[in-house]
């Protein structure tokens, strides 16, 4: 099974206020707010980290989750947020240019 | 000559909102006049507006269809349109065109968007909101349709002034953030008065049994306040500044939720 990496894209507008992340986009100022796993999710991708060790590592290990669940929530949610180009996604690990929020 | 340069004066109006004056040329006096009418308290006399466009008309049934508003940033140029109207807009050059039928619509749309442009650069946006000046300060209430900006908007007492009952002008100034009266209106169809207050507090509305204010969490009020962002640009950069806009809003303006009956008892708890 191949991995799947993730990648913020640098090009999106993000804030966290109250321990509560804001993500907008530029293209279509589409506004997203995340929960905690989605948090977790956009912070750590840093375009070298596996989803599944993201989820391995950071997720399953603070949350009472099933990992196999989890890794689906999780590729699930980050395939939408690509469809909104807030990440990035690819089978290979993902160069990053821009500076993380 | 002159009776030339009488006749392009003639067949020219500016429009100033915000402060910023915007001079409309067109060769249609009927199309002028429906401007001057409808931008009654906004329009002045200037020798030096901040931008220029010239009106082209197309025939009556001219229709793109329901395309929706695309505002994009080409070298420099700024290309606005949606199914009623096409635009451009050179701000190097303080200069544009639009290209619409006679109606007042696809204009009051294009000032929209240019105006939330030039905010977006300096800090300030189009909010949609309803807003009022009352002793001396201005109180914006921002909500989606039905949230009550038209109720609250008809309920200002005679010691208020409305500055808009549908899109708020919030300007920055190194001092803070203040209103300005906008002609865009809602559902109340009545423009607002072309004055500016700075701003006391941002209501978020909702509509309830009773009047009441209560305090939200600053990261309700950024999300509250981008939700109601009028911003049509895709452009990186303007996005960005607006959305980092919102945050520096919430954090030196007051954000409460104000919930209140139709009635005009409200405006008991708001001065």
């Amino acid at each position: 099974m191949s991995k799947l990496f993730v990648a913020r894209n640098p090009r999106v507008a993000a804030r966290s206020l109250d321990g509560e992340m804001m993500l907008m986009s530029a293209r279509d100022s589409t506004l997203f707010t995340l929960n905690k796993t989605a948090t977790i999710i956009w912070q750590s991708a840093d375009g070298n980290t596996p989803l599944d060790e993201i989820v391995h590592t950071r997720i399953c290990a603070e949350f009472e989750v099933e990992p196999t669940e989890a890794l689906h929530d999780a590729e699930t949610l980050a395939r939408e947020l690509a469809s909104h180009d807030i990440l990035q996604l690819s089978e290979e690990p993902i160069p990053q240019t821009g500076g993380s929020r | 000559m002159s009776s030339l340069t009488a006749e392009i004066d003639r067949l020219s109006l500016v429009i100033e909102i915000g402060g910023m004056p915007v001079r409309i040329h067109t060769t249609d006096p009927d199309f002028l006049e429906m401007l001057q009418a409808r931008y009654t308290g906004f329009v002045r006399d200037s020798e030096h507006p901040e931008i220029e466009f010239d009106v082209e008309l197309d025939k009556p049934g001219f229709n793109g269809g329901d395309a929706p508003v695309e505002v994009h940033l080409r070298h420099g140029r700024w290309s606005l349109q949606r199914g009623d109207f096409l635009a451009e807009w050179e701000p190097a050059y303080r200069h544009g065109w639009i290209r619409q039928t006679a109606n007042p619509y696809s204009i009051d749309a294009v000032l929209r968007i240019v105006h939330s442009l030039v905010l977006a650069r300096e800090g300030g946006f189009l909010l949609h909101s309803a807003s009022a000046i009352r002793n001396g300060r201005a109180f914006l209430f921002a909500g989606v349709s039905g949230a009550g900006k038209t109720t609250i908007s008809r309920l200002v007492p005679p010691d208020a002034t409305l500055l808009t009952d549908e899109i708020s002008y919030v300007c920055r100034r190194n001092d803070g953030y203040f209103a300005h009266g906008t002609p865009f209106t809602g559902e109340l169809a009545r423009l607002g008065e072309n004055v500016s207050a700075p701003i006391a507090a941002l209501y978020l509305l909702a509509q309830g049994p009773e009047n009441r204010i209560d305090p939200v969490s600053p990261a309700d009020a950024a999300r509250s306040l981008l939700a109601n962002i009028l911003f049509f640009a895709e452009d990186e950069p303007l996005v960005q500044a607006v959305f980092q806009s919102a945050f520096e809003f919430v954090s030196r303006v007051p954000v409460a939720r104000l919930t209140f009956m139709p009635d005009s008892r409200v405006w008991e708890l708001i001065r």
